[in-house]
């Protein structure tokens, strides 16, 4: 059992392993050229030569993403709560939430730019702009499936609003949130990167999604390939961050966190 | 009082109903004759079509619902301690009712477990420990033990008989079993459907001793057959 779970958690490592020795060797053993692909030691030694520039452009998306993220949270999570408490609210306004959901960011993202000269800023509303729905539409789902029961016992105890929010709705909803989050987070990622390529070399970005532009422009690859995989190791990261939360927040009492006992 | 729902049907009409203090008090029927409807306005959720609900004055209501309605991400303890937390005890005060709730149905050491490691049984005694937390008056019960099995609704109601003499507590019961309610109650109250309405009204011998020895006594049959025969007319009326 123990030994079949090791197995299983090694397995896409040596996917992994396997593949990168099989790309290096095609490309040793055909002479590829880097600038049309390199091997993955060439994008590693790139990775190391260029940590500097490369390092400082990660910490410029980074911050934009979890800025986003953090953004999507409140703002996702507090729409969610304002819908909640009146049928009224929602009606008028989540439809136009959809809207700015469906309408692709990289279409917005021009305009955006255009309105908000602090770069920064128009960077992180796109990319919060991408990542809030989720949080959104799974919270407010979660806010609404409340047992009919409870919200009756809560009714007979004669909870206060606030209290009925703060006690069953809230907790009822957090499952629905942590999964939210866990695209939100993915998607912050994305729409901060969408939103440095719109934004272009015009403004002097600095960020990753800024790099592999640049990089392209100087036929720079291996240098294009160590952005794109730092950009990877970050959304796996986010990705692994979120997992663990949830995981903390409901591994004790909900069925998705709880192992079957067989 | 009449109750009718927004789609048109008419789930109670001329319902006129007395709960005496300290009674064991059952709601017994076949489905859709109103029962759980009368129980819920009694509790006051929902409000009559016509005709009022009286109840005394500062009268405190426990009420236990089919399922146990537990807040799964709340312990044991946690659930029970909900109804104290809302009247705004401290966790101070709280505590010893939250511990006695607790001792009363047998769950003490199961304090810090959580709803899912519980048995169907031992969910439904959390659910009546919350409901007597609060040291109410009236304890409502709609239908608490039906989805579970014969031996653990025995201990069950055993575990209610207990309480309901123990603290001079006031009952009313929903069922659709005719042994359990006659096993239970100090008077049954035979609904009938299309639309809710009462149709016998039976007092039983006072509930001296209700033990095991009782289910086969010659008194307990003849009441069952005064009672099986009620619901049989109910159900034909």
């Amino acid at each position: 059992m123990r030994s079949q779970r090791l197995l299983l958690a090694l397995l896409p490592i040596v996917t992994g392993i396997v593949v990168l020795v099989a790309w290096e060797a095609v490309v040793r053993l055909n002479d590829i050229p880097p600038y049309i692909l390199p091997s993955p030691l060439a994008i590693g030694a790139k990775l190391i030569e260029d940590w500097g520039t490369l390092s400082s452009s990660l910490w410029v998306t980074l911050d934009i993403t979890l800025m986003a993220l953090l953004a999507a949270i409140v703002g996702g999570g507090g729409l969610a709560i304002l819908f909640a408490q009146s049928r009224w609210v929602e009606a008028s306004l989540f439809p136009y939430a959809v809207v700015l959901q469906v309408t692709p960011i990289i279409a917005i993202a021009p305009l955006i730019l255009i309105y908000v000269h602090d770069t920064r800023l128009a960077l992180l509303i796109c990319a919060w702009l991408v990542a809030f729905f989720p949080i959104l539409s799974n919270t407010t789902l979660g806010l609404n499936s409340v047992d009919h029961n409870m919200l009756d016992l809560m009714q007979l105890y004669r909870a206060r609003r606030g209290q009925v929010l703060w006690y069953l709705r809230l907790p009822a909803a957090m499952p629905y949130f942590l999964a939210g989050l866990r695209i939100a987070g993915g998607l912050s990622l994305i729409g901060a990167v969408v939103a440095e390529f719109t934004a272009g070399t015009a403004t002097g970005g600095t960020g990753l999604a800024y790099r592999i532009l640049e990089s392209g422009y100087r036929l720079d690859i291996p240098r294009m390939y160590a952005a794109l995989v730092l950009l990877s190791l970050t959304g796996i990261v986010i990705y692994g961050c979120t997992s663990l939360l949830s995981w903390l927040v409901l591994h004790r009492w909900h069925e998705s966190a709880v192992r079957r006992d067989r | 009082m009449r109750k009718a729902f927004p789609n048109g049907t008419v789930a109670l009409d001329g319902l006129d109903l007395a709960v005496r203090r300290g009674e064991f008090l059952s709601l017994l029927g076949p489905s859709g004759c109103g029962k759980s409807t009368a129980l819920r306005l009694m509790a006051g959720l929902g409000e009559p079509t016509a005709g009022t609900v009286q109840r005394p004055a500062g009268a405190k209501l426990g009420f236990v619902f089919q399922e146990p309605t537990l807040m799964p991400w709340r312990t044991v303890w946690g659930n029970v301690r909900l109804p104290l937390q809302m009247a705004g005890l401290s966790r101070g005060d709280a505590e010893p009712r939250v511990a006695d709730a607790l001792e009363r149905v047998g769950l003490t050491s199961f304090a810090r477990a959580y709803p899912r490691q519980l048995s169907g049984g031992m969910k439904m005694r959390v659910s009546i420990a919350r409901a007597i937390a609060t040291q109410p008056d009236l304890l409502l019960l709609d239908e608490p033990f039906a989805a579970l099995d014969e031996i653990t609704r025995g201990n069950l109601n055993d575990d209610l008989l207990r309480l309901w003499q123990g603290h001079g507590l006031t009952i009313v019961f929903v069922t659709h079993s005719v042994y359990e309610s006659v096993y239970l109650s100090s008077r049954i109250v035979v609904m009938a459907p299309r639309p809710g309405r009462v149709v016998a009204d039976i007092p039983l011998p006072p509930p001296t001793a209700r033990t095991e020895e009782y289910r086969s006594a010659p008194s307990y049959v003849a009441d069952c057959r005064t009672v099986s025969a009620a619901l049989k007319s109910a159900i034909h009326a």
